[in-house]
């Protein structure tokens, strides 16, 4: 179920302004794989070129070739639907459908394009996904209430089983934990290390020590200033680069002399 | 260390929050205009209720209005069965094209060409019903006589399509066109604002599950903006409900009840009724009209309060909270 991602030579501009330059990087499967750096240095628009989510914003594009097990994202007639199919996202903030229930938020995803299920069916799911995602003894005897009367971790989770229900094989999360309290943070770091033994994780955030305590691997970027691209300074084993960086940049930032 | 403070609190008086000039003007300002809001519609009601009276409780064989046997109930059922007719109609068909007009502009358009139409959107909705009312009388109503003829002869079947055909095309659903055309800008616009308002991360939340771009919309934006859209065409239904000049060019009416769309008898609506009868009224006469003015009244009321129950009863699910 999950997979390797190559991204290779990638450039992301917002119409002719270039927000990251020249990113390579593998990302091995069932690993998680964490994106550290200071603000504006592009690691959540390269993450969102991960699954095409940055095409929603007009006038974002790519160069380069971001390869899927060998499948080209950006290859002619690859629609980004059924790349986000494959390759599900969960944002900085919790967004479960205001105007859903529990039940309806988890199976979203699973009733796109019509595709119908049995009542049976459909309850296992539900069960299934939210114990994937650690809320089911909260909330198995209220799942018709809508998913905005849960707390904000509570929400998270919610939207964490919404994206694994539909068993993509790449699951990204972008500064997942910025908006929660110290306890719904461990709940869905908990959660991460779980969730590894099945899916490729990639993570953006803010928290280096939350780098340092849930991912295999780190990619450290860093902007040169205002107005310039991002890019990628060193990529390594989140132990290596947290205690022997090769790079100077990057150990200034682990040890708190800047960012 | 509560002593000293409770000594302070019994020796100086308890300090009132300081009133600054400003707030005062200010608040004294939306006071005086919610009040002017609530004073105008108790004035108004009560024109309406006083003025009424006589019509109900006179004698009906002393005014004239009414044929002979006729009291005010069945003097006013026909209006308040055309008035509504009408404006159903209406609501029918401008609700879709407004709907779609609306996600077309805010979530399917290149923004230039959006900006444009937009504009173009609520020009319409500056145009005088006047005008409206002289193209459904002298364009539109011609225009769709051939095509109503056609529809008694092939769908005759259908009790809406009932023969006979009108030969001059002004009937009850040239109106509701008309009625629909009036009311299209304000649903499309306010429509426009809401679809517009759903929140981005709803938004991507939809489009990372790999949701296509109207499921997205299915999903949420049209839930967000549910509330929105009633209340858009509850607006637009009051504007139906209310519209004399147009209904009155347009519609050649007999004070009958009849679903039938096609034929040459149609019932009338309360405001082309009054608009039609006023200048030649007199005496009781007057406060017949003005009690269908009341019953207008009245109905819009519970239009209102019937799309508040709507709005209100999926409250928690509305995102609000």
């Amino acid at each position: 179920m999950s997979k390797r991602i190559e991204v290779k030579d990638l450039n992301v501009y917002y119409s002719k302004f270039l927000a990251v330059e020249d990113v390579s990087l593998t990302i091995e499967p069932r690993s998680v794989t964490a994106f550290i750096g200071p603000s504006g240095c592009g690691k959540s628009t390269f993450i969102r070129t991960l699954n095409r989510m940055h095409e929603v914003i007009p006038g974002a594009r790519v160069e380069g070739e971001v390869l899927v097990d060998g499948d080209n994202l950006y290859g002619p007639g690859v629609d980004p639907v059924l790349v986000r199919r494959n390759i599900g996202m969960v944002f900085q903030r919790p967004n479960p459908f205001p105007t859903m229930s529990i039940r309806e938020n988890v199976l979203a995803g699973v009733t796109l394009n019509n595709r119908r299920m049995p009542k049976s069916t459909a309850d296992d799911l539900v069960e299934k996904s939210l114990q994937g995602a650690n809320l089911w003894k909260e909330v198995k005897d209220r799942l018709d209430k809508p998913g905005s009367s849960l707390s904000g971790g509570q929400q998270q989770r919610l939207c964490i089983a919404r994206a694994i229900a539909v068993e993509p094989d790449v699951l990204l999360m972008d500064e997942p934990c910025s908006a929660l309290d110290p306890i719904s943070t461990l709940a869905i770091e908990d959660l991460i290390e779980e969730l590894k033994n099945e899916y490729t994780i990639v993570i953006v955030t803010h928290n280096m020590q939350q780098a340092s305590r849930v991912s295999d691997r780190t990619a450290f970027f860093n902007i040169a200033g205002t107005g310039k691209p991002g890019k990628l300074i060193e990529y390594d084993d989140t132990n290596t680069i947290f205690t022997q960086p090769s790079v100077q940049a990057t150990e200034d930032y682990v040890s708190g002399r800047f960012g | 260390m509560s002593s000293p403070a409770v000594a302070r609190t019994e020796s100086a008086p308890p300090s009132k929050p300081v009133q600054r000039l400003g707030d005062r003007i200010f608040s004294g300002s939306t006071l005086t205009a919610g009040a002017l809001i609530l004073a105008t519609l108790a004035a108004v009601a009560a024109f309406l209720v006083l003025q009424s009276v006589p019509a109900l409780t006179e004698n009906p064989e002393d005014i004239s209005i009414f044929t002979s046997g006729e009291t005010f109930w069945t003097y006013v059922w026909p209006l308040i069965f055309g008035t509504l007719w009408a404006s159903a109609l209406a609501l029918v068909m401008a609700v879709p094209v407004a709907i779609g007009i609306a996600l077309f502009i805010s979530h399917y358009a290149p923004r230039r060409l959006a900006q444009g139409l937009g504009y173009v959107v609520d020009l319409l909705a500056a145009v005088p019903s006047v005008v409206f009312g002289l193209w459904g009388a002298n364009t539109l109503a011609p225009l769709v006589q051939p095509f109503y003829l056609w529809l008694t002869e092939n769908l005759g079947w259908i009790p809406l399509f009932a023969p006979p055909a009108s030969g001059t095309g002004r009937t009850i659903l040239t109106a509701a066109v008309v009625l629909a055309v009036m009311i299209l800008p304000i649903i499309t616009a306010l429509s426009r604002e809401v679809f517009l308002q759903t929140p981005v991360l709803h938004e991507e939340a939809a489009l990372a599950l790999g949701a296509t771009r109207w499921e997205m919309i299915r999903m949420t934006v049209l839930p967000f903006g549910r509330a929105g859209v009633v209340s858009a065409a509850m607006l637009g239904l009051g504007r139906a409900l209310g519209e004399t000049m147009a209904v009155a060019m347009v519609l050649s009416s007999s004070g009958i009840i009849s679903f039938a769309l096609l034929t040459s008898s149609n019932p009338s609506t309360i405001a082309a009724n009054i608009a039609l009868s006023f200048p030649e009224a007199y005496g009781l006469n007057v406060n017949v009209l003005i009690a269908t003015g009341l019953m207008l009244f009245a109905i819009t009321l519970a239009v209102n309060a019937i799309a508040r129950y709507i709005i209100n009863r999926r409250k928690e699910f509305s995102g609000a909270n």
